[in-house]
C-alpha cells in the first residue's frame, strides 16, 4: 500500500468524487425502480442500468480509498465506464430496439447532460495526475 | 407540490450552485455567503418537505410514484448537509466551494424530476 496515494481525494479530486457520486446515486436509484417496475419490459437495458450504478459506486469508493490497490480499481472502473459509455453509445443509435428504455450511457449519457461521457475522461486525467509514486504496474 | 414554490426552489439552487462554483474557481475558500447559499436552499427543501406532507391532505396528490417522488425529495435535503460536510474535510479549500455549487445543482435537477413525477406523466 502507497501511502502517498490519498492524494486522489484531496482539492479538485473532491469536486470529481461528489460528481461520481451523484452519477452512483441517480443511475442506482433509477435502476433500482426499473427493477422493481417492469423489468420484463427491457430486461437488458435495465440490468446494464444496475450494472452502471455499481460500476459507479465502485468507482466512487475506489477514488475515496488510499492506496495503490484502490487506484488499480478507480482505472479500471472508470475505463470500464469509458467503454460502456461508447458501447452503449453507438449501440443505442445504430439500434434502438435494443435499448428501449433509457439507461445512463444510452446516447452518450444525454440524458444526464453527457456527464457520463466527460466524467471518464476526466477521471482517468485525474488518476494519470496522481498516481502513487514508485509503482509503475498502476500506470494508467 | 406548488408550482410557483418548486420554480422557486429551482431557481434558488441554480442560483446558489453558480454562485459557489464561481466563488470556487475565483478560489474562494467557503464563506457565509457560499455556506449561507447552501442554507437556505436547505431551508427551502425543508419546506418542500412540509408541503408535500400537507398538499395531499388538500387534495393535491402526485400523479406518479409517490414512493420515487420522496427518495427524490429526502436525498435531495440530505445533499447540501453531506456536500458541507465533503467540503469542510479536508481544512477548506476553493474546491470546497466548487463541490458545495456542484450539490446546489444536482438539487436542481433533482427537484426538477420530482415537479415532472407529481405533475407530468409521460407513457
Amino acid at each position: 500500500m502507497s501511502t502517498s496515494a490519498s492524494n486522489r481525494s484531496q482539492g479538485l479530486g473532491r469536486v470529481l468524487i461528489i460528481v461520481y457520486a451523484l452519477l452512483a446515486l441517480a443511475a442506482t436509484g433509477r435502476s433500482v425502480f426499473q427493477l422493481l417496475d417492469d423489468f420484463d419490459r427491457a430486461p437488458l437495458a435495465y440490468t446494464l442500468s444496475a450494472l452502471a450504478g455499481l460500476i459507479y459506486i465502485v468507482a466512487t469508493i475506489a477514488l475515496v480509498a488510499p492506496g495503490s490497490f484502490w487506484y488499480r480499481i478507480a482505472v479500471i472502473t472508470i475505463s470500464f465506464e469509458l467503454v460502456g459509455v461508447l458501447v452503449v453509445g453507438v449501440l443505442s443509435i445504430i439500434d434502438p430496439v435494443l435499448f428501449p428504455a433509457k439507461t445512463v450511457w444510452s446516447f452518450f449519457g444525454r440524458g444526464y447532460a453527457f456527464v457520463p461521457l466527460v466524467l471518464p475522461i476526466l477521471g482517468l486525467l485525474w488518476l494519470r495526475r496522481t498516481r502513487p509514486v514508485g509503482d509503475p504496474d498502476a500506470a494508467v | 407540490m406548488i408550482d410557483w414554490l418548486t420554480t422557486a426552489i429551482v431557481s434558488a439552487s441554480v442560483a446558489a450552485g453558480l454562485l459557489c462554483v464561481v466563488l470556487g474557481l475565483a478560489g474562494r475558500r467557503p464563506n457565509d455567503l457560499s455556506l449561507g447559499a447552501a442554507a437556505l436552499v436547505e431551508v427551502l427543501l425543508v419546506v418542500q418537505i412540509v408541503v408535500a406532507i400537507a398538499a395531499p391532505a388538500v387534495g393535491n396528490s402526485p400523479t406518479g410514484s409517490a414512493l420515487e417522488f420522496w427518495v427524490y425529495l429526502v436525498t435531495a435535503a440530505l445533499l447540501p448537509p453531506l456536500a458541507v460536510l465533503w467540503a469542510l474535510l479536508e481544512r477548506g479549500s476553493r474546491w470546497s466551494t466548487v463541490v458545495i455549487g456542484v450539490g446546489c445543482l444536482a438539487i436542481a435537477v433533482m427537484v426538477y424530476r420530482m415537479h415532472q413525477i407529481w405533475f407530468v406523466q409521460v407513457a
